[in-house]
């Protein structure tokens, strides 16, 4: 699989991206935003970063750039897209998958490793993982408190379509462990589709053994 | 044609947590202000040619809708001034 890692100005994840690829033996390769999704791609990452320097939302310039009416248009169609950050936050502001991620309860950036309880494990996104498991990934954001109406959470809940919520080292998932403030803890998502998946924390950065943990392997496994 | 003024205000709707604000809120207490509550919005001023004010009117709102406001945790108002 060519998995084509997009890169706006103010992307900065990209590289970390195609390199925690590279290492699981999956093909990937930066691509510009302004020359378009090449025709050999079959899935996309949107990296973290600051596309557009946050302006008016972190994510809402991105979102209306041709290449993501184009990644909308292909995952209607099946192509797999993880949006990690600010790539999450990009796939929200395009409409790809529901709620929203904005300024963290802490009114801070943040960074830091956050423990994450995988909720869902029948997605291609999470089955290297057991139910339950607990997984440390860290965050680097400041816009990643998710938001959502109450109504449209429980209906993801009741669709099973949360893969992760910030938990304890037990898996308890409670408020003090809420890192962000998200609404029940929401970590990342499956979009209107299950072929696309958002999420704040960044798997790439804990993908090469070289340096820690591995946790978020599973993840980027999706794509092998 | 006329020459209109379009503003559009967004804010976050009632019950969605404004970090900012409060931290704002905070800072003005420590300043010795008294401050029972503080919302900020953001406003943005749109200079446009239309039919009418109505027409200008909707034309801005279209502009929200897009991309102004997220509609998952903003509301948002027009107004609309000759220039």
């Amino acid at each position: 699989m060519t998995v084509s890692v997009i890169r706006f100005g103010g992307s900065n994840c990209d590289r970390d991206a195609v390199a925690a690829l590279s290492h699981l033996g999956i093909d990937a390769e930066l691509v510009w935003h302004e020359d378009g999704l090449p025709a050999e791609t079959e899935g996309v990452v949107l990296p973290g970063g600051f596309s557009y320097g946050d302006y008016l939302r972190a994510g809402a310039m991105a979102a209306r750039s041709p290449i993501v009416d184009e990644i909308g248009a292909r995952a209607e169609a099946g192509l797999p897209v993880l949006g990690i950050c600010n790539g999450a936050q990009i796939a929200c502001e395009a409409g790809m998958a529901p709620g929203a991620f904005t300024t963290n309860r802490s009114a801070r950036f943040q960074c830091e490793h956050v423990y994450l309880r995988v909720e869902n494990v029948e997605t291609a996104w999470t089955d290297r993982y057991e139910a339950g498991e607990v997984i440390e990934v860290p965050i680097a954001h400041g816009e990643g408190r998710f938001e959502i109406e109450d109504d449209r959470l429980a209906d993801l809940e009741d669709d099973d379509r949360v893969l992760f919520r910030y938990c304890d080292a037990d898996g308890n998932v409670t408020d003090a462990a809420n890192a962000n403030g998200s609404k029940g803890n929401v970590a990342g998502i499956v979009g209107e589709r299950p072929n696309v998946a958002v999420m704040m924390p960044h798997p790439e950065r804990v993908t090469l053994p070289d340096i820690g943990p591995t946790d978020g392997q599973g993840v980027l496994r999706a794509f092998a | 044609m006329g020459t209109y003024t379009a503003t559009v205000t967004v804010r976050l709707k009632r019950g969605v947590l404004d970090p900012e604000a409060e931290t704002t809120r905070k800072a003005l207490e420590r300043l010795g202000f008294s401050v029972d509550a503080l919302r900020s919005a953001d406003r943005f001023e749109i200079d446009l040619e239309a039919d009418s004010a109505d027409a200008a009117g909707e034309e801005a709102a279209e502009m929200a809708e897009r991309l102004l406001a997220n509609p998952t945790i903003h509301d948002y108002d027009v107004e609309v001034e000759e220039r």
